[in-house]
């Protein structure tokens, strides 16, 4: 009943002070723009990282062989001599949920050109590797499952490689030697830059595996497979079923350990996402400061209007306005001002946003989360800092209040 | 005018007020400043009083408690029955919303604010719709004779208008009394005559007035005169021959209000 009276004095009195309501305002709608903003930035900045992650290949399993026991001393990851060809093939073809399959090995060298050298890692793969790797030629042409098959003397540069090694010409169907093998050389790699470890991926020689494990490294053990799974909800599909094929082809006994490791990417993922949502917590905990300040030029300003209208507070306790009346008045002034300055904010965050992300460049995303916590924000910072002025002239005496000059 | 209970259901004896040995002191620091030393006073529904005495009498001091804007150190002030020395803060703001109307020398209306909203002030602490709150204001704002002035704002209105709203603000919650300090402490001659004018024209309709003034002049308009002097009630005497403001007005040269406000 008389709340909506005093709902009603609040109003008038901001009405009154139109300057005053709007300047209290302004700290809390830059505050709450810059929560709104910062966060979408935050936000979109993790989007486009996820989604530079996905197009790493998050279907992709990489299995590694296990570790090497001698006596009781283990020699880690990959020193095991345990992944073959066939378990590659195996792999390809009795596991339904995998879509490609490339073997891995590697062999490092001093890769000559004419009177060019440069010593980069040489990749053997499968015919499939840049379908796993969602990586592309440039120049010229993959090797086929021909080339693979026949451990041909062919290779693929990287752009890194085929600018050292052919500075002037083009390198597709000229020879390089490898550890003094000649191959020849069928395509270029499109540059793909860095990597998140600051490698670059482009300082490469990729050939089929079957010419590096025979003819470059002479070592009949694979170093890796990459496997892709059909889609990225497969992946735990397919890496159960690799895991049970090549138990059953490595003959281990139920209660032994893999002598392998699956990997995926999504750890890779998982590690990305998080260094994101910190930098958009960054972000957002920087613009709260902001918003805090907001909340404090509430108060500020709604001290100052106490001792400013204590007169008013006077003249209300004479015509029967009780503390709590007083009180209740006070705060709705401050929720008001908050609660508008919030509803201003996020339509200027909303906007802000869009327009860096249209000027910038910049990928914003604006969730309701971000919306929902500014606005829940600017309620309580009306609500707390508008507390201690409203009590203060709530308990403001009558007498002295009405002699206030 | 629809009356609350407490103001229709007159007790037997006429009796509105009746204060026992009511006493104020102050303490000031280490000071007890005894602002009233045992005051007996009975006023009767109906009367008009003019409160007089220096300043430092004790006159506010006793208008404060008997608007309820304070409280007694010791003695009892019953209003219409109710002992009122006793009350909490909350009710006492109840009481004042009631059964008190304040009309203040400094007019203490609210800037920015028109003359309807300020009488609907009172109003708003008690609950009515909004249709009958706007009707009790303007017609009290009428009965002040502002019934044009209501969307004016105070810096619009001449004094007396200014003082007139604010009486329209004291009389629109149908109050047992109306209390005015020193109404016409700001207000040229002319000006005070009209506002005393409309206290006389209250009071002959029923409304107990309670007037604080130190001019004799003034109070020459009120049909009984108490005279505080060192917290203690001095004098208290029936003026046998009230002025009439009409009368008075009458006699006075006619100065236009529009033509002050201009």
């Amino acid at each position: 009943m008389k709340t909506m009276n005093i709902l009603l004095s609040a109003f008038r009195a901001l009405r009154r002070n139109k300057m005053r309501s709007f300047l209290t305002m302004l700290g809390i709608i830059i505050g709450v723009a810059a929560v709104i903003a910062m966060l979408a930035i935050g936000q979109g900045a993790e989007y486009s990282v996820k989604e530079q992650i996905s197009q790493l290949g998050t279907n992709v399993l990489i299995v590694f062989p296990g570790s090497q026991q001698q006596g009781g001393l283990r020699m880690g990851a990959g020193t095991m001599t345990t992944l073959t060809e066939e378990d590659a093939i195996a792999i390809q073809k009795e596991c339904p949920a995998v879509a490609f399959v490339s073997p891995g090995a590697r062999s490092g060298g001093q890769v000559i050109a004419g009177n060019l050298n440069w010593s980069t890692s040489v990749e053997g793969t499968g015919a499939d590797y840049l379908e796993i790797r969602k990586w592309a030629i440039e120049y010229g042409e993959f090797y086929s499952d021909q080339d693979v098959k026949a451990a041909a003397k062919v290779c693929v540069l990287g752009t890194t490689v085929a600018q050292t090694l052919f500075p002037e010409s083009s390198p597709v169907g000229q020879n390089v030697r490898i550890r003094n093998v000649p191959c020849r050389v069928v395509g270029v790699l499109v540059r793909k830059g860095q990597n998140a470890m600051g490698q670059d991926q482009d300082d490469i020689v990729l050939a089929p595996y079957t010419t590096v494990l025979r003819r470059l490294s002479h070592f009949p053990y694979l170093r890796q497979i990459l496997v892709s799974a059909n889609t990225a909800a497969s992946i735990s599909a397919a890496q159960s079923q690799i895991s049970e094929l090549l138990r059953v082809r490595h003959k281990i006994a139920p209660f032994e350990p893999d002598d392998f490791t699956i990997r995926n990417q999504s750890d890779l993922a998982a590690t990305a996402t998080a260094t994101t949502e910190i930098l958009t917590i960054l972000l957002a905990s920087i613009a709260s400061v902001s918003l805090l300040v907001g909340g404090i030029g509430i108060m500020n300003i709604m001290l100052v209007s106490v001792t400013e209208r204590t007169r008013e507070i006077g003249i209300r306790m004479s015509v029967g306005a009780r503390g709590r009346d007083i009180l209740t008045q006070f705060l709705i002034e401050a929720l008001v001002l908050s609660l508008l300055g919030g509803a201003i904010g996020i339509l200027l965050g909303v906007t802000g946003s869009t327009a860096i992300s249209s000027l910038a460049k910049w990928p914003t995303i604006i969730t309701a989360f971000s919306i929902v916590l500014s606005f829940g924000f600017s309620i309580a910072i009306g609500i707390f800092f508008g507390f201690y002025p409203a009590r203060k002239a709530a308990l403001l005496n009558p007498i002295d209040a009405l002699r206030f000059e | 005018m629809s009356g609350h209970p407490a103001t229709s259901g007159a007790t037997s004896d006429g009796t509105l007020i009746q204060i026992d040995h009511l006493a104020k002191i102050y303490l000031l620091g280490e000071v007890e400043v005894h602002a009233l030393r045992g005051v007996t006073v009975r006023v009767e529904r109906g009367e008009f009083v003019a409160i007089m005495g220096a300043s430092g009498s004790g006159k506010s001091t006793f208008m404060n408690i008997l608007g309820c804007l304070d409280k007694p150190t010791r003695g009892k002030y019953v209003l219409e029955e109710i002992d009122v020395s006793r009350l909490s803060r909350d009710e006492l703001a109840a009481i004042r919303n009631r059964k008190i109307g304040f009309v203040f020398q400094g007019f203490n209306l609210l800037s920015r604010t028109s003359a309807l909203e300020n009488v609907e002030l009172p109003l708003l602490y008690c609950s009515m719709s909004n249709k009958e709150r706007r009707d009790r204001a303007v017609s009290a704002l009428e009965r002040v004779g502002l019934g044009d002035r209501a969307h004016h704002f105070p810096n619009q209105l001449s004094g007396g208008q200014q003082q007139r709203v604010a009486i329209a603000r004291a009389l629109v919650n149908d109050p047992s009394i109306i209390l005015a300090d020193e109404p016409t402490g700001n207000l040229d001659s002319r000006t005070s005559v009209e506002v005393m004018g409309i206290f006389q024209e209250l009071n002959q309709h029923g409304i107990t007035v309670i007037l604080v003034t130190h001019e004799p002049d003034v109070a020459q308009f009120a049909k009984r005169h108490i005279v505080f002097r060192d917290g203690k009630i001095r004098a208290d005497k029936i003026n046998i021959s009230p002025r009439a403001a009409a009368a008075v007005l009458e006699e006075m040269p006619v100065i236009d209000d529009n033509e002050e406000a201009a």
